[in-house]
């Protein structure tokens, strides 16, 4: 396989499309946890309960149509090696506990994999709806029509006061997480990020790092989401962080306006060297590379480096995980076999550009 | 480095624990630190859900009585009829075992609700449709007696009538569904 074709089969295909804000929000997802009435929760289910509830949702959901929806692929966890299961979790399409724990698990997902719906995770449905750029209200909708439509075919086990009724505590009410993933680079450089986490947890928001809670930022970017389920509806949810990532966009904004005046030369030598380190590295770490990627697209966004597409931050950090790495290579590594491996397909993937020095905003 | 644990892989792992100002450091190769499972810190470290689990623990309803009260032992052996989880697993484990339990735990379950959403402890969100007809009705109504009263004060009558108008119609819908 061509590494054009092996890109083009690893990225998801939402992530290829243009998104709003996207010089600073590289993507939005919406979580609805859901439980059905009359089945035990995953925590507590046997594994005859565990595939009753997935022969149920999929016998009422896998034969009735939905027109926005379209096709969607039942992928049965079972069936999938320990790889295939990694690289779902890599794309963030299931999470590393329904890949490796759960019974009867399952994910389903439509063709541009904007929907991707756990079965049997936590709750006995996770439906996520992902979206490239900054799509909070567009994105609510999306998950919101596709809530009623599972709805329709199934009863969810629902409270008038409690809300949706989920496995853990923090979830129930709404059981909508809503999350805005960042790149932050210039907020991170000039530290002005740590005095706005503080800030932005007091409003009931969380800011975590790109692989979710307990992660830590890697060449940064953050995602910044609700906490709080209960009491708040959906909309004034999306309200708040939205109000919160406008603020964050713009400060970024003018962070880099900043830097760019003062400090052009100095970012044009930090985006080349980090080019160089990228172009010509025969070993190098996730989080070396994550650091230099997120420089390289700061480089693009100020248009201090030409002809490298735009996207190539989304797409790398993605390929180069442990799963991917793997994949492109056919065959299991060992730490040291990944670093050298996520070098070449960094020095393999850059060839395909054409680079042009920029000048920059003058 | 070598790893620790088989003395031959390198040591690509190097943890620092301190306990009582008391500092161990450890290091592992992938390998070993895999083997190592739950002790292993880097990828299933401090989560939401350990807070959580610590969270529920502290109880402000028990009262600070001294010992161990009827009271709390009472509510320590709650259990959900349905799925036969205690109360006591619930705050161990911070997982309810069924719908049932919310029902089954509900004297318990506001002021941990409370701690964990900021205050609240009532849904106030989306409302399923097919499920939840009469409650859509019934919030409609009160928003709009809200409105009526709204009307009323600025002492706009014609509009305050016609809502009162929606507001029964309203309810004749909701007593015919009853009715049924």
């Amino acid at each position: 396989m061509s590494l054009e074709q092996f890109i083009s089969n690893a990225i998801s295909p939402w992530m290829k499309n243009p998104g709003p804000d996207d010089d600073i929000v590289m993507s939005t997802r919406i979580r609805l946890a859901r439980n059905l009435e009359d089945f035990p929760f995953p925590s507590t289910t046997s594994q005859e309960a565990a595939r009753a509830l997935y022969k149920h949702v999929y016998e009422r959901l896998s034969q009735t149509s939905k027109e926005k929806v379209g096709d969607l692929v039942w992928l049965s966890m079972d069936g999938l090696s320990h790889i295939e299961k990694t690289v779902l979790v890599e794309k963030h399409l299931t999470s590393p506990q329904l890949a490796e724990d759960s019974l009867q698990g399952a994910v389903v997902l439509n063709n541009d994999e904007t929907i991707s719906m756990m079965v049997n995770e936590e709750d006995h449905l996770r439906i996520q709806c992902l979206s490239p750029g900054f799509q909070l209200s567009e994105g609510y909708k999306y998950a919101d029509e596709l809530d009623d439509w599972i709805e329709g075919n199934v009863t969810y086990a629902f409270d008038e006061k409690k809300g949706y009724l989920t496995s853990c505590p923090t979830n129930v009410g709404t059981g909508m997480r809503a999350s805005v993933m960042m790149h932050l680079p210039a907020l991170v450089s000039t530290q002005q990020l740590n005095r706005i986490l503080p800030a932005v947890s007091q409003l009931g928001l969380v800011v975590r790092g790109i692989y979710g809670e307990g992660s830590e930022a890697r060449g940064n970017l953050f995602q910044i989401s609700n906490q709080m389920t209960l009491g708040k509806s959906e909309e004034d949810i999306i309200e708040e962080l939205r109000g919160v990532v406008l603020q964050l966009i713009e400060r970024e904004r003018s962070t880099r306006r900043e830097l760019l005046k003062h400090n052009q030369l100095q970012l044009a030598d930090q985006v080349h060297r980090s080019y160089g380190i990228l172009a010509n590295s025969r070993i190098i770490e996730s989080k070396e590379a994550g650091n230099h990627l997120s420089t390289l697209r700061l480089g693009i966004d100020l248009d201090l480096i030409q002809g490298i597409e735009g996207n190539i931050l989304n797409e790398l950090m993605v390929l180069i995980q442990p799963a991917f790495l793997q994949q492109f290579a056919e065959q299991e590594l060992t730490a040291d076999g990944r670093d050298e491996r996520r070098a070449t397909l960094i020095r393999e993937r850059l060839k395909l550009e054409n680079i042009q020095d920029g000048g920059g905003e003058t | 480095m070598q790893c620790q644990e088989c003395n031959q892989r390198q040591a690509t792992l190097h943890f620092t624990k301190i306990v009582n100002a008391k500092k161990t450091e450890m290091h592992l190769c992938e390998v070993c630190a895999k083997e190592k499972g739950d002790e292993f810190p880097g990828s299933n470290s401090y989560s939401i859900h350990d807070l959580l689990s610590g969270l529920l623990n502290v109880d402000p309803s028990a009262g600070s009585g001294a010992g161990y009260s009827k009271r709390e032992e009472k509510e320590y052996t709650l259990q959900c009829p349905k799925c036969k989880l205690s109360y006591k697993d619930f705050i161990n484990k911070s997982r309810f075992g069924c719908s049932y339990c919310y029902q089954a735990f509900s004297a318990k379950l506001d002021p941990i609700l409370k701690r964990v959403h900021g205050g609240n402890h009532t849904h106030t969100g989306k409302i399923p449709k097919r499920q939840g007809g009469r409650l859509i009705l019934q919030r409609e109504i009160s928003s709009l007696k809200t409105k009526m009263q709204e009307h009323i004060d600025q002492e706009e009558f014609e509009l305050a009538a016609e809502v009162r108008d929606q507001i029964r119609e309203l309810q004749e819908t909701r007593e015919k569904e009853e009715g049924q």
